[in-house]
């Protein structure tokens, strides 16, 4: 499959396998005019399968985001042709407004206009937790 | 602008200096008789805590300040649908310093980032409560002589008791300092103290669902109440709440010096007749947490007497 180079643009590379679909929406890309092209499943070295993105502009992406949803993925700046950046990720210290809190004891849960607000706690086993109640990001009450 | 929100941010050296100030206030009350002269303690309180309220007025009282607030969230705007941060910013402009109660957790996080003034967590669901922790150290201060080389048991309900996990991770700095939790399969601490205090500190701690095991060596006895409120099911509150009662046949095993606390209000789990046992101190604890309640507001407000 041969997919053409970009001249100013982004390419997400190193994406886990399966994940491009999620990263696609997260960063909004569908409401973009942008041309988008997202490769499932190519063969690595290095992860045996991954996902790529390429993204034919130069838009704000939120480091903080893309590193919780895969910490692996390598964000590749091109400009006129050539590689202008290379950022790896990481496991962002805090996300905000990205994950909501299950727990219905927690005053994020009624608060009016209360921003979710998660802290990484172990970053080797990726567990993040609210800041109001620390319930662990993807439990319910109680964890 | 320092709050209060969870037991943790403050160091021990600073829960030193409470105990040593709250030590100085009940030797010597009339030296702080007037010392917040002129301030206001506004109580907001969203969830009914007679006792947790009172303490706080006695405190504010006793330092000669003034005292606001209500008792219950329907008596505030918070029934006609206001939000944390509104009111907090209200309260702000008449008051000097907060205590809160809410029932969401959190809610007292969210005023601290909102108000003008300190704010104190006066618990917040079942999540923390760091005043009761610090009339809970100061008591084992008083009755121990230190926090270091203790057997802790706490009994009841460990997975829903904001007491217990406060006070876990308050004891869990102190070195020598060993944790027995006895409860029923339903109501076990929470994996989160687990795998965030006890293990990462290699704090020694034993589960058990009896007490009569466990009791003779026990320095610390914990009693908690099994709290309806806490519970989505009256059903299982029924089934589980006689489940740890203690008598006075049951602490016949227990050590001469045992130190019996409960943070109280106790339903049945401990028998009325424990009262007059030299070893209950859980009345005591009640007077310990208006003065360690003096001791914080004074220090909140950066009051030097």
């Amino acid at each position: 499959m041969i997919i053409g180079q970009i001249k100013d643009g982004i390419v997400l590379d190193h994406i886990s396998a399966g994940k491009s679909m999620e990263i696609y929406h997260v960063l909004g890309l569908d409401e973009r005019a942008c041309t988008v092209a997202m490769i499932k499943n190519a063969d690595s070295v290095k992860m045996g399968k991954k996902d790529i993105i390429k993204i034919g502009e130069v838009i704000a992406l939120d480091f903080d985001v893309l590193g919780y949803i895969d910490p692996g993925i390598t964000v590749n700046i091109i400009r006129d042709g050539k590689l202008y950046k290379q950022e790896r990720l990481a496991l962002p210290e805090k996300v905000v407004d990205v994950i909501r809190c299950k727990n219905p004891r927690c005053i994020a849960s009624t608060e009016q206009e209360l921003v979710h607000e998660f802290k990484l706690c172990d970053r080797e086993k990726k567990i993040y937790r609210c800041i109001y109640c620390e319930t662990r990001a993807g439990d319910g009450p109680g964890k | 602008m320092r709050n209060l929100i969870d037991i943790m941010h403050l160091s021990p050296e600073e829960i030193d200096a409470l105990i040593a100030k709250a030590e100085d206030i009940i030797e010597h009350p009339k030296k702080y008789q007037e010392a917040c002269k002129h301030k206001i303690l506004a109580t907001l309180f969203f969830e009914p805590s007679t006792r947790t309220r009172l303490s706080f007025e006695a405190a504010m009282y006793g330092l000669g300040g003034n005292v606001i607030g209500f008792a219950e969230a329907q008596s505030s705007s918070t029934a006609k649908g206001e939000s944390i941060s509104d009111t907090v910013k209200t309260i702000s402009c008449y008051a000097d310093i907060i205590a809160m109660r809410h029932p969401k957790e959190g809610a007292p996080l969210v005023a601290a980032k909102r108000a003008g003034v300190p704010i104190i967590n006066a618990g917040d669901g079942g999540h923390n409560h760091p005043t009761q922790t610090l009339a809970d150290l100061l008591t084992i201060k008083r009755e121990k002589g230190s926090f270091q080389n203790l057997r802790v048991g706490m009994c009841g309900d460990l997975k829903f008791g904001r007491t217990v996990h406060s006070l876990i991770s308050a004891m869990s700095r102190y070195e020598g300092v060993e944790f027995d939790l006895i409860s029923p399969d339903e109501l076990k601490i929470p994996e989160y103290v687990k795998n965030n205090v006890l293990l990462p500190q290699q704090i020694p701690f034993t589960e058990s669902r009896t007490l009569h095991a466990v009791l003779p060596r026990l320095d610390i006895l914990y009693m908690t109440r099994v709290q309806r409120e806490r519970f989505f099911n009256e059903a299982d509150y029924i089934r589980l709440k006689d489940t740890y009662i203690l008598t006075p046949e049951k602490l016949q095993s227990a050590k001469d010096d045992l130190c019996i606390m409960h943070p109280l209000p106790r339903v049945n789990e401990i028998a009325v007749s424990v009262d007059d046992d030299p070893r209950a101190c859980y009345f005591k604890q009640v007077l310990n947490g208006k003065y360690m309640r003096m001791a914080l507001i004074l220090m909140l407000l950066e009051v030097e007497i």
